[in-house]
């Protein structure tokens, strides 16, 4: 989608302006609400809570004390210099690894089930891929103790089995979805699906940026907290970053990294998409660098799709990032040059997963790692640079698939 | 003077003895090669069909749809295809037809591009379960250049006050979904007539009510509130087991 010059610096400044979305839930021409007929009154419904219990100070209170006690914030900004000399760049990650449950998810997770709750929602129903945000949904669920079904494919069920476990022991119901592509797409369908079922007690606790408006808008609003402490830790020592950068699924730990540094002209954000094992259609997640404008789950936004617009199958080793879709707000933060989009493989992906444990004693999530592999390809062409990443959560689940990938140093024993 | 498309399907409904019976098969489903000759036979008994386009992410639909439409997908079929076949059959159908899809096969087709094969492939109007009424307005003004319906659908979470807007802004007849919740799940809601009494009382075209409709006793009790019914995965089950569609829709029809 071409936007000309003077259009995008005039769409840059309506969004700091806070303009987007607009009275549409749009985002430029992206976002807006597709859903059934059944899911209109829910989805207004939902607008209407979140503008008017968001913002109220009796809900912020709530959520900042629960993001302060229970889910341990602010999370770190750990300096990373081993990683820097490799590079040579000054480094900075933003630990979201640290918060609880693992990733970033959590900051949404909580937001929405207070919100969930407070709308009077009898049980609610989210989707997971790499399990992050189910087990997210499951803690925050039996925080404000209400019931919580989780939705994953098969083939993550499979493949993320540690964090299965998690969420049926923190005391969801998990339903291991076998339609579809049986990955993150499908249990996304199969959520709507039910939610569909039961639009008045049903709460549908979306775990990225994507969805019907206002998904995207209040998930970025509950997930920007990264970026308002990242941005405030940076500047007490010693300033903003030449760079960020973040990995992007649906692009919620993204957006929730940039958005504070939107309006700061000199710092490049820089979002890496999976690259996955190669550029033909069906060999990775890349979204915005390969898709093209479509509707899927509920908004308009970039998609991959065949030429027949049935959407396509995607691959990545990191099941996080592993859908067709993204979030629209980032849509239009391409169409208007403000954010970059790259790739990174699956190789390099795993490749700078080794090198953080190595160099930081850090074992990063497989998605965290695709932003790590895009900062360090970006950091040898931009020598002494400072650079934000965001390190969007912990290794741990990834550990049965880091099982067909041993490290360098099992290598080395091996030898 | 000839009617329009969209009237075509308007007065099908209308002239019905009866309830109107509306009937939905997926494209191409069991088999390729077997869809215009089913769709020859479906016309022939219901007033109006509705040809499903298979799409790779049914999230309005149950199990039966779904599967219908991954067993199409695989076999080929998609909204292509279904033009084409429709454009080359030479024969007359015996009844206005409707395309049911997803938004995204439209969008990829282009809007322009899709009314105008549309009407060469002798379509009368779509269904989209996915555009609500509020994001209606590209689609509909490329449809409404050709005479083509776009149907609306209201379910019974739609509040009251909205109703008007929606059958206003249906044309063909209003989809009226009975119960909320995907596709195929038998059983009718027990506060169906108020729900469609409403929904007739807002509505200055027909309205076909739809969603779980298997046997006689359901078309007979949506019969006595609105103008037709629609049937889609019982049928497709039919389909599915290889009996004969044309006698299960006369049995729907015949008046006890
Ligand atoms: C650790 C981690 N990072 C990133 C993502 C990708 O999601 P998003 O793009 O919404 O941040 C996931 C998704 O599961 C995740 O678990």
């Amino acid at each position: 989608m071409e936007i000309q010059r003077e259009e995008r610096e005039r769409l840059l400044k309506e969004l700091l302006a806070g303009r987007f979305p607009d009275a549409a839930g749009r985002f430029g021409p992206f976002g807006g609400r597709y859903v059934p007929e059944t899911l209109m009154a829910a989805v207004t419904r939902l607008e209407e809570g979140v503008r008017t219990t968001l913002r109220s100070p009796e809900f912020e209170r709530q959520l900042a004390a629960e993001l302060r006690d229970w889910v341990g914030r602010p999370t770190a900004l750990t300096h990373a210099p081993e990683l820097g000399r490799r590079w040579g760049a000054e480094v900075y990650l933003k630990r979201e690894d640290l918060a609880h449950t693992g990733a970033h998810k959590i900051n949404n997770a909580i937001g929405q089930a207070l919100l969930a709750k407070q709308l009077g929602a009898k049980r609610i129903v989210a989707e997971t891929g790499a399990g992050q945000h189910g087990v997210a949904s499951a803690a925050a669920c039996a925080r404000v103790g209400l019931p919580c079904t989780v939705y994953m494919g098969a083939v993550d069920v499979a493949r993320q089995a540690p964090n299965v476990d998690r969420m049926r022991r923190l005391g969801a119901t998990v339903v291991a979805v076998e339609s579809g592509d049986q990955t993150l797409r499908a249990a996304i369908d199969e959520a709507i699906r039910d939610w569909v079922s039961d639009p008045e007690g049903t709460y549908y606790l979306i775990g990225s940026a994507i969805g019907p408006h206002p998904y995207p808008y209040l998930v970025r609003e509950l997930q920007a907290v990264i970026g308002r402490e990242a941005r405030a830790q940076l500047l007490e020592r010693g300033g903003l970053p030449d760079a960020v950068f973040a990995c992007v699924g649906g692009g919620s730990n993204a957006i929730g990294l940039f958005h504070a540094f939107l309006g700061d002209r000199d710092v490049r954000l820089i979002g890496v998409e999976a690259g996955g094992r190669g550029t033909a259609l069906g060999d990775h997640s890349a979204t915005l660098s390969a898709g093209r404008p479509g509707v899927l789950h509920g908004n308009y936004s970039m998609l991959l799709y065949d030429d027949d617009g049935l959407i396509h199958e995607t691959h990545s080793v990191s099941a996080g990032l592993d859908y067709p879709g993204v979030g629209p707000e980032h849509a239009f933060l391409k169409a208007i040059g403000r954010v970059d989009y790259v790739t990174a493989s699956d190789d390099e992906a795993l490749a700078a997963l080794d090198e953080c444990c190595e160099a930081e004693g850090i074992l990063p999530a497989l998605e965290s790692s695709h932003a790590l592999a895009g900062a360090k390809r970006w950091a040898k062409e931009n020598p002494g640079a400072r650079i934000l990443v965001g390190l969007s959560g912990r290794g741990d689940k990834d550990m049965p698939i880091l099982a067909q990938y041993p490290s360098r140093k099992e290598n080395r024993d091996v030898a | 003077m000839s009617l329009e498309p969209r009237q075509r399907i308007q007065k099908a409904i209308e002239s019905s003895e009866g309830p109107a019976l509306v009937a939905f098969l997926t494209a191409g489903f069991p088999a390729p090669k077997r869809f215009l000759d089913d769709l020859r036979t479906i016309a022939e008994v219901a007033d109006a069909v509705e040809i499903g386009v298979p799409f790779s992410d049914p999230m309005a639909d149950g199990v039966t749809i779904q599967r219908s439409s991954r067993a199409a997908i695989e076999q080929g079929v998609t909204l292509r295809w279904i033009l084409d076949e429709l454009a080359r059959r030479d024969f007359e159908l015996g009844a206005p037809v409707l395309l049911m899809s997803y938004l995204n096969p439209l969008l990829a087709l282009g809007y322009e591009s899709l009314a105008s094969r549309a009407v060469e492939a002798g379509v009368d109007g779509f269904i989209v379960p996915d555009l609500p009424y509020e994001e209606s307005e590209p689609l509909k003004s490329a449809l409404d250049a050709r005479g083509l319906a776009l149907v609306q659908l209201v379910t019974p979470a739609t509040p009251r006050e909205r109703l008007r807007a929606l059958t206003a802004a249906s044309s063909g007849f209003v989809y009226a979904v009975t119960r909320t919740g995907t596709t195929g799940a038998g059983g009718l809601p027990a506060e169906l007539a108020d729900y469609l009494g409403a929904v007739k009382a807002a509505s200055d075209i027909p309205v076909c009510a739809g969603f779980g409709v298997r046997e006689r006793a359901h078309v007979e009790l949506i019969g006595r509130h609105v103008d037709g019914v629609i049937v889609g995965s019982a049928l497709v089950e039919v389909l599915e087991r290889g009996e004969d569609p044309a006698a299960f829709l006369r049995s729907l029809r015949a008046s006890a």
